[in-house]
């Protein structure tokens, strides 16, 4: 937070330099061994290594003109913008927000309809939306409830190979199976959550990225059941409510007089996709205002209050973990719908983190927000495709600045749904304050 | 029996370096109470920084090997320590009065940055290095099973001891010891007191990073092989070895991580060598549900 006292003193020259030449000093300890030296396996199988002190004295230079520049300009961009913190939260910007989302979702539904043609951006829109809904659904967990869960993709594989699995032993189509597999996926929330929730928070995060990674060993070592690393290729495509996807005369575009195309296809996933992601933030919303929803909210902001107040905390946890891990399994069963093939390389921690990341970027609770962070995350990932290399470094690092710099999210904020008093404008220091001194 | 010893002595080696590790996840719960989720790959940058260092110290003519390792041992201390100190400037401290999961939130977000840094840096592919220490002994042998006590694992034990006893040393003796427990105890007690707290925390992530780094290079030296990922597993293992000890207590940590190690040696061994990590997250879980406390904890007062 800027000091009021500080903020109209002139620029202190000297004092920038010298902090400007210790940071660039650690910059220097930090970077000289890893970034300057590069080792690499030579010709004979032994380690080799080459150096790169020009990238060293690059990055050592833009630490040491970025940390100058910081000290000496940081109060005034703070004075002229007015704080760091959220802007305030206010009925206009609520009404904007309204507005926003049905622009959203207009262009969301036109989407294929725009870009007919292009293969490549109906897929980047699956995808987009796929992520859309986990997000939606892990908000459930840690938007609404304040659970940290790190394993959400645990639930996201066993949608995908419930519905894989069950297609192949069984023969049952997609749309018996997606409700199985989020009825799936809902018993494995219950499964972990009934003995971990009374943990508190930061245990409790742990075991479920524990948990996520026990289902990956599973997938990747029951190798009689899930093929192990290879797989389950060959999971049946969805049909149009019986009509397959295909040349046939008994094919969708041969009843409805259409040429074939492939696109049909991909055009039904996408909607299909779509008018899941809907469903999930329908039911959220509609959750929200239920008295299990408000129990979610009060138990996120504070726990010990809440249980003080009768609140049965355990069920109410177990609730949010089971309804996000059963949008979780939906969205599971479609991706392997979609993709045809799964193996458990798609289930890492990596992707648990990704949608972590949605849904602290769009503002733990806000679903606009999650839409946005999605759109705007996998549209970078795929625009810097050729920098790929570097794009979890970016996302890393995007993380760590949104919960310093804009704690409640970067697209919108997370007030309750319903509170005494007038809701306060909120900012780091003010969660700070809120959580020592003014009884809950 | 003979096959039972070498697994128990194997079991201690590799408890040893979870051991080490354990030490900074459960010094910094119990000041701050946060689960770093970077350590594990402080750990790992450890590592990285004790292979690079070794291979410039024999590029620069350091021809003996003991020398050499003193050198990388000082060295990669030294840098992962400046890691610890800015991970922590930059990740955490601005975090302190924010929401309850905000540093942890910060914690895995530094995390995937130390491993892709590492990644874009060095490239993914795994680093070998040549054993460096020969040579052991044979303890007995029976059964056709000769039960083998190498130098690596006498040095990987003996330097845990001493970094242990040190450490224990510092903690219980010296002024920055008495600062750190005050900080425990209540740091804005602490703080009324004429304590830096700042400081005080700075300087438990940085012991915890050097300490780190001891575990990187002995990892090195007794697998030979470092690559990118290796913090995430370490770091979890570590962390359950810090809770099943009882987090906040270090004999407990280091009681955690020997614990730690023979399970998930023992497990290699007689059961699946497949599923040993599956057993690792699993007695994680399961401690966490029967004995929050850990062996040594003490339970938590949780304080409106």
């Amino acid at each position: 937070m800027p000091r009021e006292g500080k903020l109209d003193r002139p620029p202190d020259l000297p004092a920038a330099l010298k902090e400007a030449a210790i940071a660039a000093l650690v910059a220097f300890g930090l970077f000289v061994l890893l970034i300057g030296i590069r080792t690499d396996q030579g010709p004979t199988g032994a380690l080799v290594f080459t150096t790169r002190f020009g990238a060293l004295a690059a990055i050592v230079a833009a630490v040491f003109v970025a940390t100058a520049l910081r000290a000496l300009f940081w109060r005034r961009i703070v004075l002229a913008f007015g704080s760091v913190a959220p802007i305030p939260i206010k009925r206009s910007a609520a009404r904007l927000a309204n507005y926003a989302a049905a622009a959203f979702l207009g262009f969301a539904l036109l989407v294929p309809i725009v870009f007919y043609g292009n293969r490549y951006l109906l897929d980047l829109g699956i995808l987009i939306v796929t992520y859309t809904m986990l997000g939606f659904g892990l908000n459930i967990v840690v938007g609404l409830a304040g659970l940290l869960d790190l394993g959400y993709v645990a639930f996201y594989a066993v949608g995908a190979y419930s519905y894989a699995l069950i297609a192949q032993y069984f023969g049952l189509s997609f749309w018996i199976c997606l409700p199985l597999a989020g009825l799936l996926a809902a018993f494995a929330g219950i499964l972990l959550g009934f003995p971990v929730l009374r943990l508190r928070g930061d245990y409790l995060a742990i075991v479920t990225l524990g948990f996520g990674e026990i289902i990956r060993f599973v997938l990747l070592n029951w190798q009689s059941l899930t093929g192990g690393p290879n797989g389950i290729p060959g999971i049946p495509r969805p049909s149009f409510f019986g009509l397959p996807f295909n040349a046939s005369e008994h094919g969708f575009a041969a009843t409805f007089g259409l040429h074939y195309s492939p696109t049909h296809r991909i055009v039904f996933l996408y909607y299909v996709i779509l008018t899941l992601a809907l469903l999930t933030n329908w039911v959220t919303l509609r959750l929200r205002r239920l008295p299990i929803g408000r129990a979610w909210e009060a138990l996120r902001e504070d726990e010990v209050a809440c249980r003080a107040l009768g609140v049965n905390t355990t069920n109410t946890k177990l609730t949010a973990f089971a309804m996000g891990a059963m949008f979780g399994g939906f969205a599971g069963a479609f991706f392997a719908t979609r993709q045809g093939f799964i193996s458990p390389e798609s289930f890492t921690f990596t992707e648990s983190a990704l949608v972590l990341a949605i849904v602290v970027l769009g503002g733990m609770g806000s679903q606009l927000g999650v839409a946005i962070a999605a759109t705007v995350m996998l549209g970078g990932f795929e625009l810097f495709r050729e920098f790929h290399q570097y794009r979890m470094l970016v996302f890393g690092i995007a993380m760590v600045a949104i919960v310093i710099y804009r704690p409640r999210g970067l697209v919108a904020t997370r007030a309750p749904s319903v509170s005494l008093g007038k809701p306060k404008d909120i900012s780091a220091a003010a969660v700070g304050d809120a959580r020592t001194e003014t009884p809950a | 029996m003979e096959y039972f010893v070498q697994q128990l002595i194997n079991g201690i080696t590799l408890g040893s370096i979870y051991g080490l590790i354990a030490i900074g996840y459960t010094m910094v719960y119990g000041i701050i109470g946060m689960i770093n989720f970077a350590h594990g790959d402080i750990f790992m940058v450890g590592a990285f920084l004790a292979l690079i260092a070794f291979l410039v110290a024999v590029a620069a003519g350091v021809s003996s090997v003991p020398l050499a390792l003193f050198i990388v041992l000082l060295v990669s201390m030294a840098l992962t320590a400046l890691y610890g100190w800015t991970v922590e400037r930059i990740a955490y401290r601005p975090l302190r009065q924010s929401f309850r999961l905000a540093p942890l939130i910060s914690a895995i977000g530094m995390s995937i940055v130390l491993e892709n840094y590492v990644q874009v840096a060095q490239g993914a592919r795994v680093k070998p290095l040549p054993p460096l220490v020969h040579g052991g002994y044979t303890l007995f042998e029976g059964n056709d099973f000769a039960v083998r006590l190498s130098n690596i694992q006498i040095i990987v034990v003996i330097t845990t001891i001493a970094l242990m006893a040190g450490f224990s040393f510092v903690v219980a003796r010296t002024r920055l010891g008495r600062n750190m427990r005050a900080c425990e105890q209540d740091m804005k007690m602490a703080a009324l007191v004429g304590i830096d707290v700042d400081r005080t925390i700075s300087l438990t992530f940085v012991i915890g990073a050097a300490l780190a780094a001891v575990a990187g290079l002995m990892f090195l030296l007794y697998y030979g092989v470092v690559d990118f990922f290796i913090g995430f597993l370490a770091g979890v293992k570590a962390f359950t070895a810090a809770v099943l000890g009882g987090i906040g207590s270090l004999p407990g940590a280091m009681i955690g991580g020997i614990l730690i190690g023979l399970i998930e040696t023992m497990w290699s061994a007689y059961f699946s060598i497949e599923y040993k990590d599956v057993a690792a997250f699993g007695i994680l879980i399961i401690v966490l549900i029967f004995l929050p406390t850990g062996l040594l904890g003490r339970p938590e007062v949780e304080k409106v």
